[in-house]
């Protein structure tokens, strides 16, 4: 039996969810395929910031085009901490490529002139 | 070796100094913090009382009067915001009439210029006051002083001089050397000086007791603060004190040098010199006192609250006099309330009556009493701000949006004989960070500033006291950096 | 003196979307007067995602919003100053800014739009008692540090205040290496988005204190401990309770406040909100002066920000067309049960071209509830809502013909069902 708090609407439905991944506490499908979700394959989106050689910029925020398990995020953030990029950077250049071979590229999320 | 070392550079320190750098002797000045005017003087009421309060005959008392009449020429010479609003010492119910009396013949033998004020004159005066309000003593020449650029500005006069400021010196034993005192500083490092000017503060007992045993003790007593932001009407014009108790002279009501107002202080036994810390009940008492005298106080203004410590003397009075066992051991201990005030006073009488017995005063030819005077950007018309832009541009960009404060202002300090090291430091001489937002906005950038201009990384910045570093961390630092 | 028909203070996302939408509309003598060295406020240290889903139907970070609206700022050749700040305004629309290229420069405009933000309320401000140590930061300050500056204020940190800041502020510097040891919020529920409960703190074990503040923080030098204790529901601390935690960090995000500044000595009334009052195109006290944005109330989504922003720039092009008159029936509007502010305050009604529309926050949490709106005792617009909190804005759109002129009030209320 595990319990969650559903993050689909701003009601906030109080899940419970059985070994064999029935939900109950939901006033929604929505609330049902979330926590399914959540606790079969959870992903996270992660923003960061990695350093960046710039006349104007210290740091460079960037995000994974797609989310992550949740569980590499930490390993990621590894990978993000000892990458350094040049500018010019333009919103959507790949950072990281293919990050743990997933398929998910980390990518800028501005534009550095210089 | 040095002539005269002062021990302590807040207000009396740094203006004894500067009168001292006026002589022809070699002074140092020892601070234990990192920057001037960090202890008693940082936090207080800043006003130039007028004088009425202090009992008649006492040092105080004399020294306040003087002092009071010292701060014009003070305030041009070192280019200190002061602004004589005057005060007004309010009765709020009729058995408090006869001490009104009584305070206003205390004023005149004080020699403090006062008037008895109607219930209508004071209304009149000051629209906010409680209507309850049953009479006042209006005290014109009381004022009000930019407390943090006063030492700072008597320090840097004093530095221009001649004298030399050594910081993060803190005096831990003084032993005397033949006719030399060896002053020993936690840093190892040790000075040496003919004389020695005891202006350590709320510590001037702990210094004062190195040489020899004291026949007086400096009480800790905090008072706690709130200041209010710029108030959009005129909350009030003047100082405005309630009847003056035997705790002191109350919890005032006042607007500042810097357009906000201070309400406060409270004052409670502490059992540590060093605490300064507010408390809630504490609070909720200043509040509810303030509320009596000025009914419409908006709190929900308030930007910051804080405390400073009184050094309370066990004998009522200031204590200026030399070392019972060595008359090169010159004391200012117990510089409390009126010590602001009085500080300019305090300075001519340590310097005239004290040093002069022990040493020498040979006056300076090249004595120069004017400190740089600052760009005062408020005071100039559009057109006199562009001429300085065009060829001064950091005049032109603001770094402080609540308070206005230009980048100009802050390069300008850091060129000082005096500069600011520290976040707290740029606060104090430009008032970066004092306003609504306290530094939501510029604190950053200050701090980028100070490691650009003394090449400082910006892990390494200071706020205000040791390892009070503002950003310790750099991100992402790999072991190979 | 220069001359513009309208001047923006504030080139942030309400500020850019004023521009971009008064442009649309066809006016072109348009000046945004910016503080930083570009385009976009805050958002350029909100480095997190979740802006854009209303306006773009995609769920961009911060920086990449903003560089959407500065780009067509750019296209636009919308006129700009960075490195700006103003200092004042004048009754009779005279801004006064300065930079380090022009000095002070005076602009008389026809039209201003306020959309200077807001600002982060402080430890002074919510006279934490104790100590006054290092190590005591605004969520907003502890941000830019990291995300810009890239540095960490500290590495044990405790937060004050649940509000979405306080909460990606805690996933932020956790995964920069920092520990958080704890959440507290002075009310019995979260102010956040239960997104960020969920992903900012449960996904840390990070625990959240409902119901506790902070009692006193100490610290001779740089900040050490913070003991935090729970509080009834007259908000006093329950003996007992006191938790502490050996921090290095305290980091407020206890609520934001309009930058409204400029306007405190104008003849412009400010409202509950902390801004200024105003009818329903955004227009204040003083004809001509607008303002929008959470420079206006404090707002949780920048789509809002931006929807608003271009009802004030449609407000200003209709004053400066002559076409806002002014005339006819006015409404009062207030906030009845349940709701802690409702803007516009005021509604001219024969101003308003089709629709009008009114935002307010609830005081608490509610669940299947129905919000009212009514003029004077009759209901004209009643939605219902199966769960609604003060930490979500609510809009609601009506129709010009929904209004009957026959009272002058209007108030919005909500009522739960039993």
């Amino acid at each position: 039996m595990k319990e969650l708090i559903c993050i689909i609407c701003p009601r906030g439905c109080h899940l419970t969810v059985d070994d064999e991944l029935n939900v109950s506490g939901n006033t929604c499908p929505r609330g049902a395929v979330y926590a399914k979700q959540e606790l079969t394959h959870p992903t996270r989106t992660l923003t960061s910031t990695v350093r960046v050689v710039s006349e104007l910029e210290a740091m460079l925020p960037v995000k994974s085009n797609k989310p992550l398990p949740k569980e590499k995020i930490f390993e990621a953030m590894e990978v993000i901490n000892k990458t350094c990029v040049k500018a010019p950077i333009k919103i959507g250049d790949v950072v990281i490529k293919n990050i743990f071979g997933l398929d998910v590229d980390i990518v800028a999320t501005k534009n550095i002139l210089r | 070796m040095f002539d005269c070392l002062v021990i302590g550079a807040g207000v009396v320190g740094s203006l004894i100094a500067r009168k001292l750098s006026s002589y022809q002797l070699s002074i140092a000045i020892l601070e234990k913090e990192s920057d001037v005017g960090s202890g008693v003087t940082m936090a207080n009421s800043a006003i130039v009382h007028s004088g009425y309060d202090p009992v008649p005959g006492t040092l105080k008392a004399k020294l306040n009067v003087l002092g009071n009449k010292m701060f014009d020429q003070i305030a041009e010479e070192l280019d200190v915001e002061l602004e004589r609003c005057g005060s007004l010492t309010v009765a709020l119910y009729d058995e408090q009439l006869p001490l009104l009396e009584e305070l206003s013949k205390r004023s005149k033998e004080n020699g403090v210029p006062v008037k008895l004020l109607s219930p209508k004159e004071v209304l009149e005066m000051e629209p906010n006051i409680n209507p309850n309000v049953k009479g006042a003593l209006f005290a014109p020449t009381a004022g009000l002083i930019n407390p943090f650029t006063l030492p700072v500005h008597a320090c840097e006069n004093a530095v221009d001089n001649g004298a030399k400021l050594f910081l993060n010196e803190k005096v831990v034993s003084i032993k005397k050397n033949g006719e030399l005192f060896d002053v020993i500083c936690e840093s190892k490092n040790v000075y040496q000086a003919k004389v020695i000017i005891n202006c350590a503060g709320i510590y001037s007992e702990e210094i004062h007791k190195m040489i020899e045993d004291v026949d007086y003790q400096l009480i800790p007593r905090k008072g706690e603060y709130f200041l209010l932001d710029h108030y959009s009407d005129s909350l009030v014009k003047h100082t405005i004190f309630p009847l003056p108790s035997a705790k002191g002279k109350g919890i005032l009501v006042s607007p500042t040098t810097g357009g906000t107002y201070i309400v406060g202080p409270s004052a409670e036994v502490t059992f540590s010199k060093d605490d300064v810390s507010t408390d809630k009940p504490t609070l909720d008492e200043v509040k509810r006192q303030a509320l009596e005298m000025v009914p419409s106080i908006p709190f929900n203004q308030v930007i910051r609250t804080f405390a400073g410590t009184r050094p309370t003397p066990t004998t009522h009075d200031f204590i200026i006099d030399f070392a019972k066992s060595d008359k090169n051991f010159i004391t200012c201990s117990g510089i409390e309330s009126p010590g602001l005030a009085s500080s300019p006073a305090i300075a001519e009488y340590v310097v005239n009556e004290f040093v002069s017995k022990v040493l020498s005063l040979k006056k300076k030819d090249n004595f120069n009493p004017y400190v740089r005077k600052r760009v005062n950007l408020a005071k100039m018309s559009v057109e006199e701000k562009n001429k300085l832009i065009k060829e001064h541009p950091e005049y032109g960009e603001i770094i402080c949006n609540c308070e206005k404060v230009t980048l100009g202002e802050i390069l300008d300090e850091f060129k000082s004989s005096v500069p600011p090291m520290t976040i707290k430091a740029v606060r104090k001489r430009t008032r970066a960070g004092f306003g609504k937002c306290q530094g939501g906005f510029c604190l950053p950038l200050v701090t980028r500033e100070i490691s650009k201009k003394f090449n400082i990384p910006v892990n390494k910045i200071l706020y205000q006291f040791k390892d009070s570093y503002v950003a310790p961390y750099k991100v992402k630092e790999q072991k190979d950096d | 003196m220069i001359k513009k028909r309208l001047v923006i203070i504030g080139g942030g996302s309400a500020g850019m979307a004023a521009a971009i939408k008064a442009y649309e509309l066809g006016e072109r003598d348009i000046l945004i007067i910016e503080k930083n060295n570009y385009l976009g406020g805050i958002l350029n240290q909100c480095i997190h995602n979740g802006f854009g889903l209303h306006e773009f139907k995609e769920e961009l970070t911060g920086p990449e919003f903003m560089s959407r609206f500065s780009k067509k700022v750019d296209e636009l050749g919308i006129e700009y100053r960075l490195n700006s700040n103003v200092l004042n305004i004048s009754d009779d629309k005279v801004v006064t800014y300065t930079n380090s290229k022009e000095g002070v420069v005076e602009v008389k405009a026809d039209a201003i739009i306020l959309s200077a933000g807001c600002y982060e309320r402080n430890a002074g401000a919510i006279q934490i008692p104790g100590d006054r140590p290092s190590g005591v930061y605004t969520a907003g300050q502890a941000q830019l540090f990291v995300n810009c500056y890239g540095y960490l204020v500290g590495k044990r940190v405790f937060i004050l205040g649940s509000g979405d800041i306080g909460l990606i502020m805690a996933r932020r510097m956790t995964l920069e290496g920092a520990k958080v040891l704890g959440v507290a919020e002075l009310m019995p529920y979260s102010a956040g988005l239960n997104r960020n409960i969920v992903q900012c703190l449960k996904d840390f074990d990070i625990p959240l204190y409902l119901s506790h503040t902070v009692k006193k923080i100490e610290g001779k030098s740089h900040l050490e401990k913070v003991t935090i204790a729970k509080v009834d529901e007259k908000m006093n601390f329950i003996e007992g309770t006191e938790m502490s935690f050996d921090v290095d960090t305290l980091l407020l995000s206890v609520g934001l406040l309009p930058n409204v500044d400029l306007f405190n000595k104008l003849p412009i009334r400010i409202s509950r909100t902390r801004g200024a009052v105003v009818n329903q195109a955004m227009e204040s006290d003083i004809r001509g002066i607008f303002a929008c944005g959470n420079v206006l109330h404090v707002h949780d989504l920048v789509d809002y920000v931006v929807e608003e922003a271009r009802e004030a720039a449609e407000g200003a092009v209709q004053y400066l067309n002559g076409e806002l008159k002014h005339e006819g029936h006015v409404y009062e509007v207030s906030p009845g049960n349940g709701i802690g502010y409702v803007v516009p305050q005021l509604v001219y009604i024969d101003d308003v071209k089709e629709k009008l529309s009114f935002k307010f926050r609830v005081r608490k949490p509610f669940k299947d509830v129905t919000i009212y709106i009514k003029e004077g005792e009759k209901v004209i617009k009643k939605l219902f809502k199966p769960a609604i909190i003060p930490s979500e804005m609510e809009i609601v759109k009506l129709d010009k013909s929904l209004f009957s002129k026959e009272a002058n009030e209007i108030s919005v209320y909500v009522e739960e069902k039993k």
